[in-house]
This record gives structure tokens, C-alpha cells and sequence, in this order.
């Protein structure tokens, strides 16, 4: 992570992940020549326009088409540049699919993705918008690396980090308006480690995006009402995951949900399902998050609690889980 | 300046040679697109023999020109090319399509020296190949991109929109190069998807359009000669060759699109190419 960055200066509030990517990359920008921008007629809603702005030699505007998008950031990184580039999740990883598995994966080059409006995020847009499938997409892509920040200051956190992270990095971020979760920056971001972020015994959360706060207030909720103490685990890299974080919890707190705004199939549920399968321990387990469907229109406020992905409906996940009939630890034959 | 008499048999002799190594990978892979590859040996020996400033010494030589094979599927003509060039042993081709060879049908860069571009998938090397160039210009680079691409490759999307963005970017430190044999898989271009008027649709993309015999290197010379000094917009040379150039029962004749050659008929491929030249 590189120094000087203090997130403490900004009201966090107010500024969403697209706008503190935004302002990183214009300091990236400044720093390290070979960095260059590009978009798809959405350079303001992506807020790489800042950096259109602060270097508009250095960014490419390629208008609406994104296959074409990614084919020329693999050849800005083939000459030798660094290029980032933003559109919406739905068309990086579903229109230009090709694009960025052959010319970016396959030819492992340094094209770093900050994808917008991840998951439901643009709930009023409806399913042409909204990408609820990219994580899975993206995971699938040997070479990639895929990264879902919880936050802005995390989003910084990313973009910092990806610079020095060789190969194509794919940063799924939401449309800009959620709550922050940090409150600065300094917490120990790193690539492929997971951030724990409140301790517990009888249940681990694993989470990624705008589910982490949410999952931290129904551990406060827990804790105090209900008296179960709630391990949350923002796992803000899904590919490489963190399968150590995984096994410590299939083994200390036995039981483990999964919430994201995403499908639950492929996504941050499906990676860590397959870490406990692997693992041959048995676990309670669930994922949550976008059923097999399309989701329905609405403010991202309310889709997020309609599909339980908000601090409620997590509160209700976690009580349904809790009151399984599950063994107890000690009765267990291998006894760890 | 012209060609020489000389530089002329130089080159002749380049592409003969080129034509016996493409059906030699052929033969050795089991199969290959033998007849879009037979098409484009003028076009790649008079770039890589004359026009592109390589070293086969250093192939990752930061100031290169590179070409993108956006008609990847052209791998075995490019392969052994790069291997006469001297990138690496012509023997080494044997190996093509076979367990864990560096060569199959469309070329990795990871494994095939010389090579700028993995490409394969159609319609994806322009893009690739503009960003080269704007790559190259903001970088304040002198070295040039060439694209090759096929013309039934030109149904793509994708092409054109790279097409418009190279206009928008008055792209110019690339040349862009047509394989017009009028042929793709399943047929004639025309029968299966038209394109033409082709040129007619280039310039309202905002090329500078050329045509060319793709087989004559005097007018490939001057052509490409002149579109690389071309400062007013980006320019198409739209090459027009045959399909399965030199081997008489290969040519137009669209099932050798993709095929293979027993010995014997190595042999015979080969007797056509003698006769010719």
C-alpha cells in the first residue's frame, strides 16, 4: 500500500467508491506515466472521467462499445502501458466476455477492470443493468483476479494494490452510493487476504461488497439480542480466496453463511462451498444472495432487503442457522 | 525507389520457399487453414523481409515494429515464416499440433518467439492493433503496427468498431491489410454474408482505401510504401489474392479452407508450386 493516502480527509459519507477511485487513479496517474484510462461513454458514471480530465491525452473515450474497449486496452498494455478501464459489470464481463478472457487472460496482460454497477446495485435499471453473475464469470478466467471492496476507502485500497499486482485484476464495484464501512484506510489491505472484522465463536459470515457493513450491524444485533457471538470475514478477494480464513472457520466456529450480491451460483458462496467440501469437515453451511432469477426493480435499498442481503435480513439468515439441529463440536469423531 | 531486380528474386524466393513450408506444416500438423495461409505470403514476406524493423536476436526488442495476425487462423504461414526470419529453428515446426507443442493452429506469444500478438478468435486483432498504435504514439515511439486481417474476418462487429475508433484517432502509425480472397468457411463471402462494397464502407469509416494485387510485390511495395507515410487518416489496403495460391487444386476451391496432406499429395502440392516458379 503506498503511503500518504488519509481517507480521514474525505467525508466518506458522501463520497461513494466511484468517486475515491476516481481521485486514486487521478494520484496513480501523476506518479506512473505508463497508466492510462478508458471507457465507454460512461466516463462519468464510472468516474474515471477524473482522470479524463487531469490527463485527457492519457484517456480513451471509445464510445459505446466495449468489445472494442478491451481489445484496445490489450494493445495499450502489449505496447507497454498499464491501462484501467471502466464500464459497467454487465457489458466487462458479458458483452466484451471475449475480449477480456482471449486478448486480456490469455495473454496475461496488465490491464487492471473497474467494474461498476456490480450486483443490484442499479436496482431501478432492471436486469439489462444489473450483473449478478460477473463474479463467476471472472473467477472462472484462468490469470484473473477478481476483488469485490466493501467499500470506497476499500475500492482505494484495491486500486493502489492492483498496480503492483501483475496480470489482469478485476475490482467489481457497486454504483456508488454505499455506506462506508472503514473509517480510513489503514487496516491491512492486502490481495488475497481476508480482513476480519469482528471476532466470534458460534458463526462466521463471509462476505464481500456492500454485505460486509450490513453484516457487521447484524453482529452487533446478535450479540446483543440474541447473545451469539458472530465472526464476519470481509472476503474482498474471491479469486485467490482466502481458503486459510475458510478452514479456521469451518473449524472454530462450524458453522458458515455466505452473503453477496451476486447469483449464489459461482460466486463468493460457490468458492467457499468448495473449500469446505475439499476440506472433507462437515459444516452447517449456506449462501446468500441473488436466487436463481432475475431480480426485481426497485431501490437498491430495498432489493438488498427483499433478498435478505441487508443487516435484517441477515439477522433472520443467521437465527435460521443457528437454529438447526447441528452437532456439537466435541462430539465430532476426528475432534479438532 | 523501386524494387530491385534483384530484392524482387529475393523475395520471390522467400515466398516460394514459404509456400513449400506451409504445405510441409501441413503435412507435419495433420491439417491446417493451408488456403488462407497460401494467400497471404506476399503480404507477410514483403513485411517481415522488407518493411518491419525486427531482430530475430531480440525478439522483444522494445522499438519493433509488430504485426497482429488478426486472421489467427493463418498460423501456418506466420509459424514457419518467424522461423525463417531466424526466430527460432525451422525443425521446431515438426512438432506443430502435436502433445504440448509451442505450435497449434493459432499462435501463442507465450510460446512462439517473435510473435506480438495471441490471436486466433476473429475479428479481435484490430482493436488489439489500434491500441498498439495509439500505445506506440502516446509513448513517443516510432515504431509502426500492422494488422492483417481476412476479409471474411469483415463481418465482425468488432472490426468496425475499431475501424471508427482508428478514424477518430487519426490512427496513423498503423497499416491495416486485407486478405480479400474472397472466400470463408462455408463459401464465397459474397453468398454467405456480402461485403462488398467493401472499400465504399472502409472510407465511410474514415479510411484511406488502396487496392492491390495481393500477389505483386511491386505493388505491394509502393502501396504499403505510401500508406506508411500517410499523415491524413488511417489507411486499408485491401490486398486482393487467391485463395490457396500456387497449388492449382487448391485454389478458389473453398474445401481447402482447412485440410490435410498425405505424402503423396504433399508431393504433388509441391510439384505445383515448382512448376510455377
Amino acid at each position: 500500500m503506498a503511503e500518504g493516502l488519509t481517507w480521514n480527509v474525505y467525508d466518506a459519507n458522501t463520497m461513494t467508491q466511484a468517486d475515491i477511485y476516481g481521485d486514486v487513479l487521478c494520484m496513480l496517474g501523476e506518479k506512473n506515466e505508463r497508466i492510462v484510462g478508458l471507457s465507454a461513454d460512461l466516463a462519468k458514471s464510472t468516474k474515471i472521467g477524473k482522470f479524463a480530465q487531469k490527463y485527457p491525452d492519457r484517456f480513451f473515450n471509445v464510445g459505446i462499445a466495449e468489445q472494442n474497449l478491451f481489445g484496445m486496452a490489450a494493445g495499450l498494455a502489449l505496447s507497454g502501458l498499464v491501462p484501467f478501464v471502466s464500464t459497467m459489470a454487465v457489458f466487462t464481463t458479458m458483452r466484451a466476455a471475449e475480449q477480456v478472457r482471449t486478448d486480456i487472460c490469455y495473454q496475461n496482460l496488465d490491464v487492471k477492470i473497474i467494474a461498476t454497477h456490480g450486483g443490484i446495485s442499479f436496482g431501478q435499471a432492471g436486469t439489462t443493468h444489473h450483473c449478478t453473475e460477473d463474479i463467476a464469470i471472472m473467477r472462472s478466467l484462468a490469470n484473473m483476479t477478481v476483488v469485490v471492496p466493501a467499500d470506497g476507502i476499500e475500492c482505494a485500497n484495491a486500486v493502489m494494490s492492483c498496480v503492483e499486482h501483475p496480470g489482469p485484476v478485476y475490482i467489481r464495484i457497486g454504483r456508488g452510493f454505499e455506506p462506508a464501512c472503514y473509517d480510513d484506510d489503514q487496516y491491512g489491505f492486502t490481495i488475497g487476504r481476508s480482513v476480519e472484522i469482528t471476532p466470534g465463536t458460534d458463526i462466521t459470515l463471509i462476505c464481500c461488497g456492500i454485505t460486509v457493513l450490513q453484516a457487521r450491524e447484524a453482529a452487533q444485533i446478535l450479540e446483543r439480542n440474541d447473545g451469539i457471538s458472530v465472526r464476519v470475514i470481509n472476503m474482498h478477494t474471491i479469486k485467490p480466496l482466502d481458503t486459510e480464513a475458510v478452514l479456521r472457520a469451518v473449524n472454530e466456529t462450524r458453522r458458515i453463511i455466505t452473503f453477496e450480491d451476486h447469483t449464489i451460483y459461482g460466486g463468493l458462496g460457490s468458492a467457499v462451498a468448495e473449500v469446505i467440501a475439499e476440506s472433507g469437515k462437515a459444516c452447517a453451511f449456506t449462501r446468500v444472495g441473488i436466487p436463481d432469477c432475475y431480480s426485481v426493480v426497485g431501490y437498491p435499498e430495498d432489493l438488498y432487503n427483499f433478498y435478505k442481503l441487508d443487516a435484517d435480513g441477515i439477522v433472520e439468515k443467521v437465527r435460521e442457522v443457528m437454529g438447526r439441529d447441528f452437532e456439537e463440536a466435541e462430539s465430532w469423531e476426528d475432534g479438532f | 525507389m523501386p524494387l530491385t531486380e534483384q530484392e524482387l528474386n529475393q523475395l520471390q524466393r522467400h515466398a516460394n520457399q514459404l509456400r513449400r513450408d506451409i504445405l510441409d506444416v501441413t503435412y507435419w500438423a495433420g491439417g491446417a487453414h493451408v488456403g488462407g495461409s497460401l494467400s497471404i505470403v506476399e503480404i507477410l514476406v514483403i513485411l517481415y523481409y522488407t518493411f518491419m524493423n525486427i531482430d530475430p536476436r531480440k525478439p522483444e526488442m522494445e522499438d519493433r515494429d509488430r504485426l497482429v495476425l488478426s486472421k489467427g487462423h493463418a498460423g501456418a504461414a506466420l509459424a514457419p515464416l518467424l522461423s525463417r526470419r531466424g526466430f527460432f529453428d525451422f525443425e521446431s515446426l515438426k512438432s506443430f499440433n502435436k502433445f504440448k507443442s509451442a505450435f497449434g493452429m493459432h499462435l501463442d506469444k507465450h510460446k512462439v518467439i517473435g510473435l506480438d500478438a495471441s490471436t486466433g478468435s476473429l475479428g479481435h486483432g484490430l482493436p488489439m492493433a489500434v491500441g498498439l498504435a495509439l500505445g506506440a504514439r502516446l509513448q513517443g515511439k516510432s515504431w509502426r503496427t500492422y494488422c492483417l486481417l481476412g476479409d471474411g474476418e469483415c463481418n465482425e462487429g468488432t472490426v468496425w468498431e475499431a475501424a471508427m475508433a482508428a478514424a477518430h484517432y487519426k490512427v496513423t502509425n498503423l497499416t491495416t491489410i486485407i486478405d480479400r480472397n474472397k472466400f470463408m468457411l462455408d463459401g464465397s463471402t459474397e453468398e454467405v454474408m456480402a461485403l462488398e462494397p467493401l472499400a465504399d464502407k472502409w472510407r465511410a469509416f474514415g479510411f484511406l482505401v488502396k487496392e492491390v494485387n495481393g500477389h505483386s510485390y511491386p505493388e505491394l511495395y509502393e502501396t504499403i510504401q505510401a500508406a506508411n507515410t500517410e499523415k491524413g487518416a488511417p489507411v486499408v489496403i485491401i490486398a486482393h489474392t487467391v485463395k490457396g495460391k500456387g497449388v492449382d487444386f487448391m485454389e478458389n476451391d473453398v474445401r481447402w479452407h482447412y485440410g490435410g496432406l498425405d505424402s503423396d499429395m504433399l508431393e504433388k502440392a509441391k510439384q505445383k508450386l515448382a512448376g510455377e516458379a
